[in-house]
């Protein structure tokens, strides 16, 4: 029974493992799931998000990030930043206001929920006299206003939250001065807007949606004027001197109001339906922006005519003679304008408008002509196309890393040079200690490059593999050019494009090497491209080979796609990565796995049929290997053949529910009257419908058989230099793993470089493993003779890594997805193992080798295997010795698509899509941690009361600097400011008593 | 046995031992050095040597001190007859083709010597027809009872021996809810169940397992807290060799522990069986150790056209064997493969292998002891 015993505590490697080994998510990627509110604050320059599932993130300058999660997970619909304070309000649907602020603690801000609160009406009133539809905090940062569903506003105190009942202004207050006309309960339902008066603190002007706008005086608690509007209200916005305000509303039309001291019910100066005379969608916010040189911007969401462009997403910004209606990809959550916020400037100037779609964050150049796009540095829409697969490269040499940023500069000079307007906060985060990049592969048949380094993850480059491809979509590039004079004048901007032209197209497999600049993609229809990064633009002809990996296997059909038709004569492709050669699997089913080895210019692919190495030197195809299983029908036919058979047993298993109820009814056919049937039929459907929950979720247990589907699928291909034959000779080799547990090993002999163009390179098979528990084999490595992994091509060449021991004898590590198992070589016998799954009842799902430094000593790191099971478990596995060092839960187990996107670095850090959009970053390393640390500096103070209360804060500020964060300063850290959150609790009670006594 | 013999006197030492060989009419008579006896292979050669049939395939055989007549075939049994052997070793050989399998067996001398075990087991003299019991090479086990001794009554320990049989293991599990004891009274929590057995099936076939019983362990790791996909993937991954600790939803069958003593005595009473099958036995559990290790290496000569179907060569032993002869070529390896026949008729089974291994620190049974 030895396997059941368990290594003991070896107290010396646990305080290493506590050195080497930590877990942190640090930092979301990407851009938010179901974005469902936008917040600015002109003050902070910070913007903020929030979410359906109860999210909020904020953002300002690169690298300037914080998030907070409701506790109740309910959707936020709208963020109010307190004006002048680091603090804002978010109502979530739920009727709830929260009372968030950002505070510094160890040197960073942190961003936290501080109250919270639910407003509530008299006892039974209908819950509609609570319902919150507008917000306005107040600018004296003391009070916020509130317009309920009913028509009341109601007053509250912060940051206590505290109803002041007695300034709640009713709608029975509104309307005793408001024309018998339209003197109703109905015309003030419902508070559409709360704005305040530019200049003067005590004026408020309420919208209700039925069309009436009063503006209130605060001090006496009385309406001053009325406008009384005849369309249904959704949105007011003042002139920033606060002579007019403009209103928009539901039939797309705006009006601007005069406000001025002789008339008390002024008639509207100008009523305007932008894209009249046909019906109109409404207009749902607007703004209005004065410049210095005279004409203002008039900037509006909606108002498109409803028949031919009500589907549209729009925001149309208008300065005189000159109108562009943005057309976004998805809808339009909420936009803002960045305008001048120094009160004593004169006009607005606006310089940006940044636009939340639902699906990508937009931001548009004001100030320069033709109003560009500017390329936002953060939130970048990682789904514009769906996220087929992707792969990380640590550590990129400072040459590529310019030439793939000098690449990417020329695809993005439509952009504006504007500097990123949303500024606030500082980035105290050290520099990233390397460049990393995440290249992601798209369904529509791009790969993108993201810098991975730090905290924002940026759009580096875009390559596209369509050029060399015949696709349908082509000859309709130009549809969206309009002409000059087409109206509305709609401009597409954004890039979020989920439909793809053809889904063969679509990237499954990257390796880049970062040594030698070479890329190979391969994708959907079982193309494998090799590509070369080159500075300039150039035409060539992409060289076409075809691997037949059935080979001489006869009778098969192929039921699945076609191969992708390839452009003939020479193809331009713009300066960057530039296909060379394309490689065509057939059948062209798709590429389950991909190797590269620069150094020997060899690319080794491999489908659910066979694999095959090619020699990208000689543009010749060296082998090909089938690894199909002669019963394995299902891989041979292609993926249709499955959807048959679907359809098949779906329509057997309604067979059989039909003919069993059929024979129940038979069976009480003998009784007459109908109600009696009836009853039984029901009777037997509840009954049915038990069995049918009863009937448990069961489970096959079966051993593998070679018979078993898919067998021959290559899931693993791996380049080594290692002993094969004896232990005198080395030499070049190649490993493929496939689904069914069978490791093919391939002696390669690679001319040497003076007459690399002269000699064929040569494969023979040296060795066939079957692994007796036939999972299928996810990882294969060699280790040298110190134990070390094998380094990557080149890195010796480069001087990054020792050479590794060619003197000890080798080791195979072959990783399944339930065991370890560790051989020696050149004679393959088992030496080592560890069987996960028997043990633990988990699969492996990903394994990559990472280098653990510790964050003690600069000079000790280790090589282990990190692994990510389908529990969605990390563990780490010590090298050579196969030992379960550590486990972390990480992502659930139900989140598939998650654990299939995860994707570890060289250095113990990773990825994984907790959304089609996002990328959550984690840390299993004490040393390697990208997390965002950044600092908003309090506002200035104005009033006593706000000194006295920052001095509180200093104090504790200070208090809290004397605390001890020596050694583990998160976690003390922690706790630390838990106590103090008690303790300023404590000191705000007190001061609120001491206020109350006066 | 009790003749007095002259070999005794002439012997060159107390380590020698007479070895009285009989092929055909034709006797033989040879010592052995009872400390060093050889390999089986050895002896075998040795008796060819002697009776002067190198070319001939023989079954050699002996008769134990209870009179038996049995086989030696394997290094263990011909050890077990060696040492056993008091003071004469007789052996008995048969040409292969000519052979009486059932002369094999108890009582197959045909002495009444043993009048104390004919008293204790009168039921054996009224089986009609005689038990035939095959070769041992001619079983493999495909479930056993274990860990008897250690377990609750109501608990039960079944290994599943799923290598070298192309039956399949033929049941499923499902989710349900089983009461426990705790401290806070009775509680209801999650288990695995057995839900389905395959007709056919080696599940359903050993009889040890049946729908609605509780998998508590796999393989000696706890399932509680475990969802039904880990469950399915830790007896998958352990398919070759299964060992399930379940809880019989009819507790009528469970095995009635005696004190570990009476155990084995009432086990001595079945003694007559060939004593070489602990050993054998031992072996299988060793074997299966390995067993699931064995993955399949073809090494290539180099040659590169050639199909890597090619035979294993011979150079590294444990990893080119292929597992389907493991036992065999270990155990009898001058048998021809062809020559097995798996016979897993459960009856005889129970006879070859009820047997108490004082080797090891368990009770091996066999399920179709207990059933009712």
């Amino acid at each position: 029974m030895r396997r059941f015993l368990r290594p003991g505590h070896d107290p010396v490697r646990e305080r290493l493992k506590r050195d080497l080994f930590q877990f942190n998510k640090t930092v979301e990627h990407g851009f938010p799931h179901q974005p469902s509110a936008l917040g600015y604050s002109p003050f902070l320059r910070l913007m903020a998000i929030g979410t359906r599932s109860g999210a909020i993130k904020l953002y300002g300058a690169p690298g300037v990030e914080f998030m907070g999660l409701h506790e109740e997970n309910n959707t936020v619909m709208q963020i109010h930043f307190i004006p002048d304070q680091c603090q804002l309000v978010t109502l979530l649907d739920d009727n709830s206001l929260h009372l968030w602020s950002l505070k510094q603690h160890s040197g960073a801000s942190e961003l936290r929920e501080e109250h919270r609160f639910t407003l509530k009406g008299p006892p039974g009133s209908p819950p509609s006299a609570t319902q919150i539809t507008a917000v306005l905090p107040h600018s004296s940062r003391e009070v916020l206003y509130l317009g309920t569903e009913s028509g009341n506003i109601f007053v509250v105190e912060l940051p206590s939250f505290r109803v002041l009942e007695d300034r709640t202004i009713t709608s029975e207050a509104v309307l005793q001065r408001v024309p018998e006309a339209h003197c109703n309960r109905r015309s003030c339902e419902l508070v559409e807007a709360l704005r305040e008066h530019p200049k003067n603190p005590d004026h408020i002007l309420i919208g209700y949606s039925r069309g009436l706008i009063v503006l209130w005086d605060l001090q006496n608690n009385k309406v001053t004027h009325h406008f009384l509007g005849s369309q249904q209200l959704e949105n007011l916005y003042w002139q920033r001197d606060g002579s007019k305000f403009i209103s928009c509303h539901y039939d797309g039309s705006h009006t601007q109001w005069p406000v001025s001291s002789d008339n008390r019910q002024p008639e509207p100066l100008e009523t305007l339906v932008p894209y009249g005379p046909f019906p109109c969608k409404a207009i749902s916010k607007i703004y209005w922006q004065t410049t210095k040189n005279g004409l203002p911007y008039i900037i509006f969401q909606g108002g498109m005519p409803r028949a031919s462009y009500g589907d549209r997403h729009s925001i149309s910004v208008v300065r005189g003679s000159q109108q562009t209606a943005f057309d976004f990809t998805s809808r339009v959550i909420d936009f803002f304008i960045i305008f001048s916020s120094e009160p004593t400037a004169e006009f607005d100037d606006p310089s940006a408008m940044v636009v939340l779609a639902e699906e990508e964050l937009v931001v548009i150049d004001l100030k320069t002509a033709g109003w560009p796009a500017v390329h936002p540095p953060y939130l970048a829409s990682l789904h514009c196309s769906a996220i087929t697969c992707s792969h990380h490269v640590s550590n990129i040499p400072l040459k590529l890393w310019e030439r793939i940023i000098s690449a990417g500069s020329k695809q993005n000079i439509h952009y504006s040079n504007m500097p990123w307007p949303i500024d606030g906060g500082t980035n105290i985060a050290p520099d990233p200690p390397q460049r990393d990049l995440l290249l992601t592969g798209h369904e529509d048949g791009t790969v993108r490059f993201w810098d991975a380094s730090g905290v924002c993850l940026h759009l580096l480059y875009k390559l596209s593999t369509v050029r060399v491809f015949l696709t349908d979509g082509d000859p309709n590039d130009n549809m969206n050019a309009l002409g000059e004079d087409e109206w509305p004048p709609l401009r597409k901007v954004g890039t979020f494009d989920p439909y793809s032209d053809d889904p063969r197209l679509g990237i499954q497999k990257i390796y880049l090497c970062k040594y030698s600049g070479y890329l190979t993609v391969a994708g959907t229809a079982g193309q494998v491209l090799v590509m070369e990064l080159n500075d300039e633009d150039a035409e060539h002809v992409v060289d076409y080979a075809e691997a037949d990996l059935l080979q001489d296997q006869e009778g098969y059909r192929w039921k699945g796609h076609e191969k992708l038709k390839t452009r003939d004569g020479p193809v331009r492709f713009e300066a960057g990565f530039q296909p060379f050669v394309l490689v065509q699997c057939q059948p062209p089913a798709v590429v389950t796995s991909l190797a590269l080895h620069s150094e020997w210019k060899l690319v080794a692919f491999g489908t659910s049929h066979g694999f095959g190495l090619f020699d990208h030197q000689q543009k010749r195809l060296v082998f090909v290997k089938c690894t199909l299983h002669p019963s394995d029908q299902l891989a041979l036919e292609g993926p249709l053949s499955r959807v048959k058979s679907l359809k098949k047993s779906l329509r057997q298993s309604f067979r059989r529910i039909r003919r069993s109820r059929v024979s129940s009814r038979k069976r009480r056919g003998g009784s007459g009257n109908a109600s009696e049937v009836q009853e039984a039929n029901a009777k037997f459907d509840q009954d049915a419908l038990q069995e049918m929950e009863l009937a448990p979720v069961q489970r096959k247990i079966e051993a593998r058989s070679a018979e078993d589907s898919f067998t021959g699928f290559v899931r693993t291909l791996y380049f080594a230099d290692t002993f094969l034959r004896d232990s005198s000779r080395h030499c070049p080799s190649l490993w493929a793993g496939t689904n069914g547990g069978t490791v093919y090993t391939f002696c390669l002999r690679v001319p040497p470089a003076e007459r690399r163009m002269d000699e064929p390179v040569r494969a023979e098979q040296a060795k066939e493993i079957q692994l007796m528990h036939r999972a299928p084999v996810v990882g294969i490595l060699v280790l040298d003779g110190r134990g070390i992994p094998l380094p990557e091509p080149l890195e010796v060449a480069h001087d990054l890594s020792k050479s590794p021991d060619m003197q000890g004898s080798h080791q195979l590590l072959v990783v399944s997805e339930e065991q370890f198992k560790v051989f020696t070589l050149p004679k393959v016998s088992s030496k080592l193992k560890l069987k996960l799954t028997a043990l633990e009842g988990c699969r492996v799902r990903k394994v990559t080798v990472a280098n653990f430094g510790s964050c003690k000593t600069d000079d000790y790191s280790e090589n282990d295997l990190a692994v990510l099971t389908n529990l969605g478990d990390i563990q780490i596995i010590s090298l050579p010795f196969l030992k379960l060092q550590i486990r972390y839960p990480c992502i659930r187990k139900e989140d598939v698509s998650g654990i299939a996107s995860c994707v570890f670095t060289k250095y113990g850090q990773g990825f994984y899509l907790i959304s089609p959009s996002e990328f959550e970053r984690f840390s299993l390393s004490t040393k390697w941690l990208v997390e965002p640390r950044c600092v908003v500096d309090m506002p200035e103070v104005t009033s006593n009361n706000h000194v006295h209360k920052s001095g509180m804060e200093n104090a504790a500020r200070k208090s809290r600097s004397l605390g001890d964060y020596g050694e583990d300063e998160r976690k003390s850290g922690r706790l630390m400011e838990h106590a103090l959150l008690n303790d300023e609790k404590v000191l705000k009670e007190i001061q609120s008593t001491l206020e109350g006594g006066r | 046995m009790n003749r007095p013999h002259r070999g005794a006197a002439g012997s060159r030492g107390l380590g020698t031992m007479e070895v009285k060989s009989k092929f055909g009419a034709e006797f033989r008579r040879f010592s052995l050095e009872r400390s060093k006896p050889g390999k089986f292979e050895e002896f075998y050669g040795l008796l060819q040597h002697v009776h002067k049939i190198p070319n001939v395939d023989v079954l050699v055989g002996y008769t134990d001190i209870h009179g038996d007549l049995l086989p030696i075939n394997n290094d263990d049994n011909y050890h077990k007859a060696v040492s056993t052997a008091n003071p004469l070793l007789r052996i008995f050989i048969q040409r292969k083709e000519d052979a009486d399998y059932s002369a094999f067996g108890t009582d197959t001398m045909t002495r009444k010597k043993n009048v104390l075990s004919n008293v204790l087991r009168p039921d054996n003299h009224k089986k009609k027809p005689h038990i035939v019991i095959s070769m041992p090479q001619d079983f493999r086990p495909v479930s056993s009872i274990i860990d008897v001794d250690i377990l609750p009554e109501t608990h039960r320990r079944v290994r599943l021996y799923k290598y070298g049989t192309d039956k399949p293991l033929g049941f499923y599990i499902r989710d349900g809810s089983s009461v426990r004891v705790t401290p806070h009274g009775l509680e209801k929590v999650p288990g695995i169940f057995i839900s389905r057995l395959v007709p056919g099936g080696l599940a359903q076939s050993t009889g040890l397992l049946a729908v609605n019983d509780e998998v508590l362990e796999v393989n000696g790791i706890e399932v509680s807290g475990k969802s039904l996909d880990q469950v399915t993937d830790m007896m998958i991954a352990n398919s070759r060799n299964l060992i399930i600790t379940v809880r019989p939803a009819n507790q009528r069958n469970n095995v009635v522990r005696n004190s570990r003593t009476s155990g084995s005595s009432s086990q001595s009473t079945e003694s007559s069986l060939p004593s070489s099958t602990p050993n054998i036995l031992a072996n299988f559990l060793q074997g299966e150790e390995e067993s699931d290790e064995e993955d399949i290496i073809i090494e290539d000569s180099g040659e590169p056209q050639q199909i890597p179907k090619a035979a294993p060569t011979s150079e590294s032993l444990e990893s080119l064997t292929q597992i389907e002869l493991l036992h065999e070529s270990t155990q009898n390896g001058f048998l021809p493969s062809s020559e097995m026949n798996l016979d897993h008729s459960a009856g005889s089974i129970s006879m070859e292998y009820e047997e108490q291994d004082p080797d090891h620190k368990s009770l091996e049974e066999d399920g179709t002891i207990i059933t009712l």
